[in-house]
């Protein structure tokens, strides 16, 4: 376990050391080389299948070597303590990285058997199937109903205006957000709480009949009751869609999603069900992770 | 679910179908905004393309070479070599005489008008110049190279045509026989035009320079520049480190950035009513210019300045603080001095600013024909850009090369400033 | 006036004698142990030195504001009582003979005996003004030099003292701005108002005939029709609508490239290059208008049979939209890079294409303020003089063909000013109600921008 033993051991014979363990005791346990992730990474029906999935910022090498399934109609969830890399994998399976400069992505991602890496493949299609949720509210600056509305009318999925228009109430009712807006889907989608700007961001991501969902940290923002609100609204859409979500709160993967996946400074060390990452996990750094030793 | 999965299918099949035209508009939107781009370039390139094609040749001046037999009795009858006489002698009639001595055969007043209009006006001067620096040349002939007549010049330029019919050209027929005839003895030539830096406005295109604009602009700039740079950074400093936030500072700042934006022509008749009319400055000089164009520019550097000192982490004011200086030490002695770099890219480029301004000292008179380089800013003078426009009005063929050279001149300061405020930022950027 | 560096300099070396003096005396009355002392030595050496200074200095200013109008006042004093009664512009003349006399110019007439009189009298009065200007500046920084001198004790606050004597120069330096916008309210407001005696201001305004050139004489001046401004508004209006035709679209969309989709090396090239047009001067511009781009407009006119202008508003407009071009894609390329990365991340993430994203999300998102930057973009073109004097015409038509010549607000300021002028007449009262007018529509349109600008900036902060 503990790679640079030698030093510990040095650090451990001064006085108090017990007590605050010195830096390279911390370096030397956590941040130590990957062997391969523990767990069941691999679904017999999944939506997406990552294999070997790299990323480098510049000279960064943000992603190491990841392979996951996402299942059908389940909810996942990544946590992982700040730069782990579960954010900038959540970005890759939409290809929202290519938006970013000096991004390297490298690996395998399948959607429903496809290769979504390939070079022939369009970023704008993929995404009206990958829909994705931000960690800050971003509603455009429009009405509610706009809002809603801008996927299905720039991909043109309303061949009227009243098709458009159900398209928009089915989604402000499928995001528990039609009852409190129904009177006022004018006004800015600005003008709403924190709380229900995001599941209005969820109602515009559902509006284009995506099969899988990203999350990024979509509560960190709200307070608790709004989360409540949002993580309910999770549980829902699991019966038609695909969910990863990434957070920072152990708790709220542990109410929402079926199976975590725990990364660790660029690797991913442990997927599992969720029940059992959080009751017997079977890594050490999860472990500690989960137990509140680091993070 | 399987529902949902059918309705994520056709609105998939459809979000196909629509790629073919969002691919196509996107692509014409990118040509549209590669457009707007090389169009702004393009423009860029015209202006430049014009103005060298037209004012490189300015820099080179067709000159004529003539045998000079410098006349005692003609300049100095009583041969006592008094300076005051030598230097009102009639040189041009020894010019004269020289032209007829190498075309005998022009006769007639016309002709021989015609024959004297081969050289420039200020030959004489050349001579005389000579003359006085070494009289022993008196009765001697020399070899004198003189400047050609500016429709001369034109002609050997290749800016008049020599096919034309002779009614559309500036140069007649006899004196494109004699041109011709110099050529062949090999007396007409180009020379670097050391007249155009040389000399000041001239209403002879051969003789015009650019000397007294640009003394003229230098010491309005240094006016500017003596006044603007302190009056712009202490009041950048009382309103970026001491100034309280109420009405009034809120009504100077309000100032500041609406004067950024008045005309140029306003701050001109701010000027023709206060500084001339009611505090009866001289007309046309450099201090009254200066004056406008500090009041001009001093929002310019004010906000730059405002700009470096905010840039400047408050760290640097606490450490300051924190061992004992006053506020006002801690601005002068640690603050001033790291905001000074971004203060002085600011002064540069409001000093290019004004450099290149013209309308408001179109309005305070620095826009007459002064032929006299300035000796202080006092003296009546003009500004290169003023010159410039002066050029562009005169109806001479060859005031259009004298133009597009004078703007290259003016161009070639103004890149330089910039280079220099672009190499001071670049030397002192600091990142905190 | 001539003397007054050599008094400057003399000034300063007494005030750097006094820096000094102070200093050695702080050190004297501290006897020996600078710690008692409040402020650093050197504190009490500038403490002494602005003191002798600036009291001076403020005669000094004074003094020369004023030397010329009182030894004005007093050479016709002494002249001949009917001096006294000639009207203002008559003995504006006759003292410009003085002055010239002065100077050693030439004067118009042969003078007479009198204004010889006069001259020498002004020369005399000026040389005893000279001397008592050196002696009352000199004395009183010696005085008040010395009174400071005198305060010096170890527990004086100097430094306090020094500092509230240069915050006061910030102060007053700060305030330059407000007093050259009063300033230039002020006399522009006056020469107005002379104006709008002689013409009705609701002629100016409203009436459609601009002649200034027939109102010579004193009898014609504000005689019907030949001060109304109308046809340079219209005039105004025309080029500016052409250049901003030009420039709007050229400069948004080169801002939207360079921002949203130009690689890092395309921008680092092209965006300083676009900006170098912002720098060539004016009058470089009105040049290019006028020798390649109202000839080349002419004969292409010429070629498709229309007949265009030399100095047709379209040659101008478009000359000036160019100057424009720049100024509207840096403004723009500041709003655009305003909105929210999160605003674009949400579109992309959507499945918006890059054009989609930018008309439908950043553009509305950064509308405001793209229309305060137009709103400079236009104040910017109303008040531009060098081109429309260069390239466009002087005679006030009333026209909306951009194929013909149309003068503006600026043109007609910049001929009625130039050249010979008398300062009384209506003529070149004229140029100040426009200048007025050019001074508030720009300032009304500067201080909606910036507010709809700031209010945009609010919005996203």
């Amino acid at each position: 376990m503990h790679v640079q033993a030698s030093e510990f051991t040095r650090v451990s014979t001064e006085p108090g050391a017990g007590r605050f363990p010195a830096a390279p005791e911390i370096e030397g346990r956590y941040h130590r080389e990957h062997r391969g992730t523990v767990g069941e990474v691999r679904l017999d029906l999944p939506r997406m299948r990552c294999t070997g999935v790299d990323v480098h910022y510049g000279d960064k090498h943000a992603l190491r070597d990841v392979s996951l399934d996402i299942g059908m109609n389940e909810v996942l969830a990544m946590i992982g303590p700040s730069g782990c890399g579960k954010s900038t994998f959540l970005r890759c399976l939409n290809r929202m990285n290519d938006t970013v400069a000096g991004c390297r992505v490298s690996g395998e991602i399948l959607l429903d058997g496809k290769d979504i890496m390939a070079p022939d493949v369009d970023v704008v299609p993929l995404r009206a199937r990958v829909g994705m949720v931000f960690q800050k509210p971003n509603p455009f600056p429009k009405s509610i109903f706009e809002n809603v509305a801008f996927g299905p009318r720039i991909h043109g999925l309303a061949r009227s205006h009243a098709e458009l228009e159900e398209i928009v109430v089915s989604s402000l009712k499928k995001a528990n957000l039609w009852d409190e807006v129904k009177d006022r889907l004018a006004h800015p989608g600005t003008g709403l709480s924190g709380g229900q700007q995001q599941r209005l961001c969820i109602a515009r991501a559902i509006a284009i009949q995506p099969e899988v969902i990203l999350m990024d940290e979509p509560c960190s923002a709200l307070d608790p009751i709004s989360t409540a609100k949002i993580e309910q609204l999770i549980d829902e859409l699991r019966r038609n869609y695909s969910i990863c979500i990434v957070t920072h709160s152990m708790q709220q993967a542990a109410r929402v999603s079926q199976r975590t996946a725990y990364f660790h400074l660029g690797d991913l060390i442990e997927v599992g069900e969720t029940d059992q990452i959080f009751v017997k996990p079977r890594h050490q750094l999860t472990e500690d992770y989960i137990t509140g030793r680091f993070g | 679910m399987s529902d949902a999965s059918e309705t994520a299918r056709t609105s998939y099949a459809r979000v196909e179908a629509g790629m073919k035209r969002r691919r196509a508009a996107e692509r014409r939107f990118r040509f549209l905004g590669k457009c707007a781009v090389g169009l702004g370039l393009a423009f860029l390139a015209i202006l430049f393309v014009s103005i060298v094609g037209n004012g490189y040749s300015a820099f080179w001046q067709t000159r004529i070479t003539l045998d000079v037999t410098i006349d005692e009795a003609t300049i100095d009858p009583a041969g006592a070599r008094e300076p005051q006489v030598l230097r009102t002698a009639d040189y041009g009639a020894l010019i004269k005489q020289s032209l007829r001595d190498m075309f005998p055969e022009v006769s007639g007043r016309r002709n021989r008008f015609a024959l004297y209009g081969l050289v420039s006006n200020g030959a004489g001067f050349d001579l005389r110049d000579k003359v006085l620096a070494d009289p022993a040349l008196i009765g001697r002939t020399i070899s004198l190279t003189v400047a050609a007549d500016d429709d001369v010049d034109m002609l050997m330029k290749g800016h008049i045509d020599r096919r034309a019919p002779e009614s559309d050209r500036r140069i007649k027929d006899n004196q494109l026989a004699w041109i011709e005839r110099l050529e062949t003895d090999g007396r007409i030539g180009s020379a670097f035009n050391v007249d155009f830096f040389a000399n000041g406005d001239s209403r002879d295109p051969e003789l015009a320079g650019i000397r007294g604009a640009l003394m003229g602009s230098i010491y309005t700039l240094l006016v500017t520049l003596g006044l603007s740079f302190p009056l712009a950074v202490s009041a950048a400093v009382y309103l970026e480190e001491f100034a309280p936030k109420n009405r009034w500072t809120d009504l100077i700042e309000v100032n500041i950035n609406n004067l950024a934006a008045v005309p140029s022509i306003v701050f001109g008749l701010l000027g023709l009513a206060v500084f001339i009319n009611f505090f009866t400055l001289p007309r046309s000089a450099p201090i009254v210019g200066g004056l406008v164009l500090t009041l001009m520019t001093l929002p310019t550097i004010i906000i730059a300045s405002r700009a470096a000192l905010k840039s400047v982490p408050p760290s640097i004011r606490e450490g300051a603080l924190g061992i004992g200086a006053s506020p006002m030490q801690a601005v002068m002695y640690h603050v001033l001095p790291l905001a000074l770099p971004g203060m002085l890219t600011g002064t540069i480029i409001g000093m290019a600013q004004a450099l290149g301004e013209t309308a408001p000292l179109l309005m305070i008179g620095m826009v007459a024909f002064i032929a006299d380089v300035p000796g202080g800013v006092f003296d009546p003078a003009t500004a290169l850009p003023v010159q410039v426009y002066l050029w562009a009005d005169s109806p001479e063929r060859a005031f259009v090369e004298k133009t597009s050279a004078a703007i290259m001149v003016l161009l070639l300061f103004l890149a330089t400033m910039n280079a220099l405020a672009v190499l001071l930022r670049r030397r002192f950027e600091r990142r905190w | 006036m001539t003397q007054t560096p050599l008094l400057v300099v003399l000034l300063l070396t007494l005030s750097s004698l006094a820096y000094h003096f102070g200093r050695k005396r702080a050190f004297a009355v501290s006897g020996g142990r600078v710690r008692s002392l409040h402020s650093l030595p050197a504190y009490y050496g500038l403490y002494v030195a602005l003191w002798a200074v600036i009291p001076a200095l403020l005669v000094l200013g004074l003094w020369l504001g004023f030397e010329d109008g009182v030894i004005t006042r007093l050479v016709v004093a002494s002249m001949p009582p009917e001096f006294a009664g000639l009207e203002p512009s008559r003995l504006n003349l006759v003292l410009n003979d003085i002055r010239n006399l002065v100077v050693g110019n030439i004067v118009s007439s042969a003078p007479d005996a009198t204004i010889i009189a006069a001259a020498d009298r002004y020369r005399e009065l000026r040389g005893i003004s000279t001397i008592a200007l050196f002696a009352a500046t000199l004395g009183l920084a010696t005085v008040s030099g010395w009174v400071a001198y005198g305060r010096i004790r170890p527990e004086h606050r100097s430094r306090n003292a020094v500092e509230r004597i240069v915050m006061g120069l910030l102060i007053a330096c700060s305030t330059i701005a407000i007093l050259t916008t009063v300033g230039i309210v002020l006399s522009v407001l006056f020469e107005s108002i002379r104006f709008f005696q002689a013409v009705p201001v609701t002629e100016f305004l409203f009436g459609l005939d601009w002649s200034p050139q027939i109102a010579i004489r004193a009898d014609q001046a504000g005689s019907s029709g030949a001060f109304g401004a109308v046809p340079l508004f219209a005039g105004t209006m025309l080029i500016t609508l052409i250049a901003m035709s030009v420039a709007v679209p050229i400069g948004l969309m080169s801002a939207i490239y360079l921002a949203e989709y130009a690689s890092a090396r395309v921008r680092a090239i092209a965006k300083p290059l676009l900006e170098v047009l912002a720098g060539i001067p004016t009058v470089v511009y009105g040049f290019f208008a006028a020798l390649t781009v109202a000839p080349f407009i002419r004969n292409s006119g010429g070629m498709l049979g229309l007949d265009i202008a030399s100095e047709s508003a379209l040659a101008a407009g478009l000359v000036m939209g160019v100057m424009i071009i720049p100024f509207v894609s840096s403004l723009s390329d500041d709003v655009i890079n305003a909105v929210p990365q999160s605003l674009r991340d949400g579109a992309y993430g959507m499945g918006a294409t890059p054009s989609e994203t930018i008309r439908r999300v950043i553009i509305p998102a950064a509308l405001p303020g793209i229309v305060g930057a137009v709103l400079l973009a236009v104040s910017r073109a109303i008040g531009e003089t060098m081109i429309v004097v260069m390239a466009a015409g002087l005679a006030a038509k009333l026209t909306a063909n951009p194929f013909e010549a149309v003068t503006t607000v600026t043109v007609q300021i910049v001929t009625l000013l130039v050249g010979d002028q008398e300062f009384d007449s209506p003529k070149t009262l004229a140029a100040f109600a426009l200048g007025l007018l050019l001074f508030f529509v720009t300032l009304a349109l500067n201080v909606l921008a910036l507010y709809i600008v700031r209010k945009y900036r609010e919005q996203y902060e």
